[in-house]
């Protein structure tokens, strides 16, 4: 690799090639700010906040965007450039609607922690109203663009990453503002609901529902048994929300933490989605046996869903019919647990704690209620969880680790990697392979499926059978993958994907992390990393050994894909298209 | 006039590299605004590596009152086709691309006339002048916006996204249009290219001051007698332009200033008439060449109105991406915004402000605008020795806000004053003025 010596503040620094200046004070121990800029995300230079003064050059440098030379010379925080910036600020705030005291992005929004840094002066320049409303169209979000500072982080994750591109900048000047096409609500577009917007946000232009004050009325109903269960990935990130090191596993905090918060039973969604790998594995072999639709492609992420049926509605028959596991749970809960513990249907609440948005969609998609009743009622991010948490004046660094309630208190290894992008796909192999030969595997784990990558492929050796597999993560690289397939350039027989790159790990509705952290951290990394750990130290580690599973199987449902297996766990699908047809 | 006379002897009797070196030595410098050395842009370009390479045209001439570009696209179509050529020929690019405002309907239908033409004959297409090389171009249409004129903001739009600017480096002629190495240049520039490559480096270089070369347009208009386009020799003062080529001001009115460089350029005050003009000229006194508007103003201007006025277009032309530029503010935004739009729009109010302090003083400290213009600050009073009481003028008033008796002085409510003027031009006996 080619470098460049430069000096940033004086002091030597040798960066590689290519490197921006950002990158390179981040090498020499300097931090310069950044509001717009998001890696692998963002990269225009437009909000000004990482301006630098390069020795020599005409104007400031943006920092995030241009390249190291030999021999430059960098200074990121004279007093002019404080000046500019807290300048800068100034002047976002003049449209920015400052409700900070009970923003719900307080305490965690980056503008608010840059004006703090830069001491600027709120009512420097006259407030400005640009009579925005907010659209509140879809189940999942809220746009509010009276708190937006117009970075764009959102329209770049929307287009670049997500493939949707359903919000753009429109109009000039002082008008400009992030909108649908033609001003429509967000509702009357193809956004898919993944929520990787409401996590770029650095305010709270773009945020997640808050379906919290349905909880609380829930917990606080006495006729109500109110159960909740937390998807995989949450105990890895939860942590985050109170100051934890990111990769932090905190099930047994968690489970204290609902707890204390009054549910009446705590529930492993975990459970669920060894379930869903003993219909879904049976699903596949099946679809194997009969030679089609293939590739049958996962249907635990909803945020893909939704897109599948938005914009490759052909593929909709290549989508395994099981519900998610979230939805297998409540259905579950409201059926098998029902019964078990006596309780009509109609007074339990489910809820469901998710790293996920488009879970707040799919609680009320259509084919979702086993018993006449919405499988789950109420769903809620990670992020409102740690609200909750905090009003309830819960101290979750000192919780003792306890244990989740039966009958869904057990997971296997493989229903907790669900959270990261490939872990569905091992979780399935693991119970598939063992079906197919009959004999136990000497080692559970398929590496070639894991990592960050977009697009990762296998192909294994079942008994005979080869079985070609790929996994996807971003709704970008699965556009790649389904156009591959559609064009005849790849054959699988078995594909995963999931909406938000990385996984659950990295869904919408995760703990915000500001872009100084982003910037230089490799968050899916470390928090996938949680996840894998906690596989590796189980003994249990295989869909269909867990005992709930096999108890489950037995005395209620029969076998996997029975007729009674399919009322309760599976469901159906739209071809939605996309602008103007169908919600 | 020996249209393609000079394709024709660059195609079969110059290399690239000699290409380069005329325009080059001929020392000509972007007509655009920035004044870029042009023979540097396309050398540039031609180091670039790659084997798919661009030539564009800036033809969104968006300067309020400046049609030069208008000019030469309606006039000469084929000369720019000509030019755009030639450098296709010396980068080693077969596609060109000319970017031209959809509120030009002749020069759009000229230029289609112009292509269709020139691919008949041979000059577009492939192998041009039976030489082997294939070129061509197609017509873009901007919709209107301002910023689009920036390079990069205009190559965005060509890609079919929103016009807006993006990062340099990389610069176009490394990374442009798709991601190519591009160049980038406008009509005015273009049209020089066939008559340097025909009369020769030094021809042109004969021209103009040591850094600016050969002869430039400008759109003369404003308080002056002979308005239109007028082409001259780099190191023409303004005094020469204003009164010798413009006939002076009309009514016997006193210059005041001139404004070049359309809405991102400056203004120019009365005590700096002699400056010859060329592009490092009007930056040294904080205006700037730019495409050429030159607006000639006269002692009933003023000043803080003119700049406001460009003040305001700028504001609603920003494409609205880098904070600076959304939330105007002068000197800061001129170091901190992305692109050249941003970082010259605050040129009117410092180069007023630099040259006419006492009117902003008068404006903002007395409240009072002393040529009369700016409304808000403006209050009609009738002279009470002057006024006859003949009620003209309150009848005249659309607010009934002249009161007075029959054959007494008239007075102003101020309250109720719209200041339309209204009693000022039914007044015969000059009593009732502006202050």
């Amino acid at each position: 690799m080619n470098t460049v010596n430069l000096k940033i503040n004086n002091i030597p620094v040798v960066a590689p090639e290519g490197a921006t200046i950002l990158e390179a004070a981040h090498l020499a121990g300097s931090c310069i700010p950044t509001l717009c800029y998001l890696k692998e995300i963002n990269a225009i230079g437009a909000c000004r906040i990482c301006v630098c003064e390069v020795k020599g050059a005409r104007g400031l440098a943006a920092a995030c965007v241009m390249p190291v030379s030999e021999g430059m010379e960098v200074y990121t925080n004279t007093p002019t450039l404080q000046r500019y910036r807290r300048t800068t600020l100034e002047l976002i705030l003049s449209t920015h609607r400052t409700d900070c005291l009970s923003c719900s992005r307080s305490t965690d929004c980056e503008l608010q922690q840059l004006c703090r840094e830069y001491g600027v002066d709120m009512n420097r320049f006259s407030k400005r109203d640009q009579g925005f409303h907010t659209d509140a169209s879809m189940p999942h979000l809220v746009r509010d663009n009276s708190k937006c500072i117009l970075c764009r982080r959102c329209v770049a994750v929307c287009r670049k990453n997500q493939y949707a591109g359903v919000i753009e900048t429109c109009e000039r000047g002082f008008d400009t503002h992030i909108a649908c096409a033609f001003d429509m609500p967000l509702s009357k577009t193809a956004c898919v609901a993944c929520g990787q917007c409401t996590a770029v946000c650095p305010t709270a232009a773009l945020t997640e529902r808050d379906d919290t004050p349905k909880v609380w009325a829930a917990l606080n109903d006495p006729t109500k048994t109110v159960v909740v269960g937390p998807a995989p990935s949450v105990r890895a990130q939860l942590g985050e929300c109170f100051g934890m090191p990111i990769g932090t596993n905190v099930e047994g905090k968690l489970v204290a933490a609902l707890r204390r918060l009054g549910f009446d039973k705590i529930f492993d969604v975990d459970t669920a989605a060894d379930v869903t790998i003993m219909e879904e594995g049976t699903e596949l072999l099946h679809r194997l046996k009969e030679g089609g639709p293939l590739p049958l492609i996962t249907s635990c992420s909803p945020g893909w869903i939704k897109f599948c049926e938005h914009y490759y509605p052909e593929f909709v028959e290549n989508l395994s019919s099981c519900k998610s596991p979230q939805q297998m749970f409540g259905a579950l809960v409201k059926t098998y647990y029902a019964q078990k513990a006596g309780l009509d249907p109609k007074d339990i609440v489910v809820v469901s704690v998710m790293p996920c948005t488009a879970k707040k969609f799919e609680i009320g998609r259509e084919g979702q209620k086993a018993v006449g009743l919405p499988d789950v009622d109420i769903s809620i991010t990670t992020r409102e969880l740690a609200d909750m948490i905090r009003r309830a004046g819960i101290m979750f660094p000192e919780l003792p680790d306890e244990e989740f309630d039966p009958v869904f208190g057990i997971a296997s290894g493989a229903g907790h990697i669900f959270g990261v992008t490939g872990g569905v796909m091992e979780a399935a192999l693991r119970t598939v392979a063992e079906t197919v030969t009959g004999k136990s595997l000497e080692n559970p784990e398929f590496h070639e499926v894991r990592g960050i990558e977009g697009i990762k492929e296998a192909e294994y050796d079942l008994n005979g059978t080869k079985v070609k597999v790929a996994v996807t993560s971003g709704l970008s690289n699965a556009a790649r993958l389904l156009d591959r397939i559609k064009a005849g350039e790849a054959d699988y027989q078995f594909v995963e994907v999931m909406a938000c790159p990385g996984g659950c790990v990295n869904g919408g509705g995760q703990p915000h992390q500001s872009g100084d952290v982003r910037n230089f951290t490799d968050l899916r990394g470390l928090r996938a990393a949680a996840l894998y750990r906690e596989d590796e130290a189980m003994t249990l580690r295989k869909s269909h050994e867990n005992p709930v599973v096999k108890e489950l199987y037995e005395s209620y449902l029969g076998e996997p894909g029975s007729h009674l297996a399919h009322h309760i766990l599976h469901t159906t699908y739209v071809k939605r298209g996309l602008y103007g047809k169908g919600k | 006039m020996d249209g393609y006379e000079a394709l024709g002897r660059v195609l079969t009797r110059m290399t690239p590299d000699e290409v380069i070196q005329v325009v080059k030595d001929s020392g000509l410098r972007g007509r655009g605004g920035g004044g870029f050395p042009t023979g540097q842009k396309w050398l540039f370009a031609r180091q670039s590596p790659g084997d798919v390479k661009y030539v564009c045209c800036n033809a969104d001439e968006g300067d309020p009152g400046a049609f030069m570009d208008r000019s030469v696209l309606e006039g000469d179509p084929h000369v720019v086709l000509e030019a755009m050529t030639i450098a296709g020929y010396a980068i080693g690019a077969h596609q060109g691309y000319i970017y031209v405002r959809a509120e030009y309907p002749i020069a759009i239908h000229r230029l289609q006339v112009a292509i269709k033409q020139a691919r008949e004959y041979g000059f577009l297409g492939e192998d041009i002048f039976g030489t082997g090389f294939a070129f061509d171009i197609e017509l873009r249409l901007g919709s209107g916006a301002f910023v689009c004129g920036e390079e990069t903001a205009l190559m965005t739009s060509i890609e079919g996204h929103r016009g807006e600017p993006r990062p340099r480096p990389p610069f176009p002629a490394v990374k442009g249009l798709f991601g190519v190495p591009t160049i980038l240049n406008n009509v005015e520039t273009w049209a020089n290219i066939p008559r340097i490559i025909l009369n020769g480096a030094d021809w042109f270089a004969g021209m103009g001051t040591e850094r600016s070369k050969g002869t430039k347009v400008f759109c003369l208009v404003g308080k002056i007698n002979n308005t239109g386009l007028v082409e001259i020799p780099m190191g023409t003062t303004l005094r020469e332009i204003v009164e010798d080529i413009g006939g002076g001001i009309p009514n016997g009115k006193k210059f005041k200033a001139a404004q070049t460089g359309g809405p991102s350029g400056g203004c120019i005050p009365a005590s700096l008439i002699d400056t010859p003009i060329d592009y490092d000229n009007l930056i040294a006194i904080g205006s700037m060449m730019g495409s050429g508007g030159l607006i000639v103003m006269d002692e009933d201007t003023c000043m803080v109105d003119i700049a406001k006025f460009f003040l305001e277009f700028t504001v609603d032309e920003s494409c609205g991406k880098c904070t600076p530029c959304r939330e105007e503010l002068c000197y800061y935004i001129k170091a901190n915004s992305l692109c050249a739009l941003g970082q010259s729009a605050p040129n009117p109010v410092l180069s007023t402000l630099h040259y006419f302090r006492d009117e902003y003083e008068a404006h903002c400290i007395e409240k009072r605008c002393p040529a009369g213009v700016c409304k808000r600050l403006v209050h009609y009073v009738i002279e009470e020795d002057k006024c006859k009481g003949c009620t003209a003028c309150a009848r005249a008033c659309p607010v009934n806000a002249i009161s007075g008796e029959v054959r007494k002085p008239h007075q102003i409510d101020t309250r109720k004053c719209i200041k339309c003027g209204a009693c000022m031009e039914t007044c015969r006996f000059n009593a009732i003025v502006k202050r």
